[in-house]
């Protein structure tokens, strides 16, 4: 298996087992897309949280403010009508579990890696962008009528890139 | 007798969600103490008498393996059972923790039961009403 089928159902399992555990809730993984530019604009509620080692990236997950509160109000089994700092947090949190999962399994072939502490954004019309140019693996993920993204890149840290001690190839040299 | 918990992690989320599977063990437990990060959480240590401590490891201004690292250099805390919940997997964080006397290991995310089972030993069972 390659280290983008690899990411890919590393991604769906985490999202799957961290839903059903801390939620105790159904998602089906949808459609995996790939993009290598800026992603268009946001609207709603996007967290994301970094990767640093041998291989560096970033991990996210973007939802509209509903599923937000619906994340939440499972979650922390109180009801949450609006996005507020419970929301936020809640967020944060599903997504450290998440890609935190995906960073532990990620560790048996590429090494030690590290997490950054997750940050959260609400708002409209945003857009992001990342310094690097690893491509960015986007998985839908539907939770009954809504649905939300998760998103990963990951590419040899620049200083090391040479000095792979394995043959995966990176992220962003591999046909999609 | 009740024993007094000290949950730490900068997440008030899991804050909460440890604080409801605590109550719903059925052990003998008194007050829960919060703290968002190490620093914290050694102030709360300052001032309680603890008997449990349940930690993150990933958190910023001081995280858990420092905390574990502070708590079992201290000897009056020396005693304290520290169990770590957190994400982080990785065999060398792993390996620090338990070198430096934690107590026990529940990855996130977790299962009422897997806390319970994990905290068995470290806290007396509540009185039957």
């Amino acid at each position: 298996m390659n280290l983008k089928d690899h990411l890919v159902q590393s991604l769906s399992q985490a999202v799957e087992a961290v839903f059903s555990t801390m939620l105790g809730a159904c998602v089906v993984p949808g459609a995996i897309t790939s993009e290598n530019g800026a992603p268009d604009a946001h609207d709603g509620v996007l967290s994301f949280i970094g990767v640093a080692g041998n291989w560096a990236g970033t991990g996210s997950v973007s939802c509209s403010p509903v599923v937000a509160c619906r994340i939440c109000s499972q979650m922390l089994m109180t009801e949450a009508t609006a996005v507020n700092e419970d929301v936020l947090d809640a967020v944060a949190e599903l997504t450290n579990m998440i890609i935190g999962s995906v960073k532990n399994d990620l560790e048996l072939e590429l090494g030690p890696l590290g997490l950054s502490i997750p940050t959260v954004v609400f708002g409209k019309n945003f857009r992001t962008k990342s310094a690097g140019h690893a491509e960015w693996i986007v998985r839908r993920f539907d939770w009954d009528s809504d649905a939300f993204e998760v998103r990963m890149c990951l590419a040899p840290s620049e200083h090391k890139a040479g000095l792979q001690p394995h043959t995966l190839e990176p992220l962003n040299q591999m046909g999609a | 007798m009740e024993s007094d918990v000290l949950v730490v992690d900068d997440s008030a989320a899991i804050r909460k969600i440890l604080q409801r599977v605590l109550r719903q063990t059925g052990m003998a437990i008194g007050t829960i103490f919060e703290a968002g990060d190490g620093q914290e959480a050694l102030l709360i240590l300052n001032s309680q008498k603890i008997g449990l401590v349940l930690s993150d490891i990933n958190m910023p201004k001081m995280d858990g393996i420092q905390l574990l690292a502070a708590i079992k250099g201290a000897p009056a805390w020396h005693g304290i059972p520290v169990v770590m919940v957190t994400t982080e997997g990785g065999e060398a964080k792993v390996g620090e923790a338990v070198r430096l006397g934690a107590a026990g290991y529940v990855r996130k995310p977790f299962t009422a039961d897997q806390i319970k089972e994990k905290l068995a030993g470290f806290l007396p069972a509540a009185m039957p009403s």
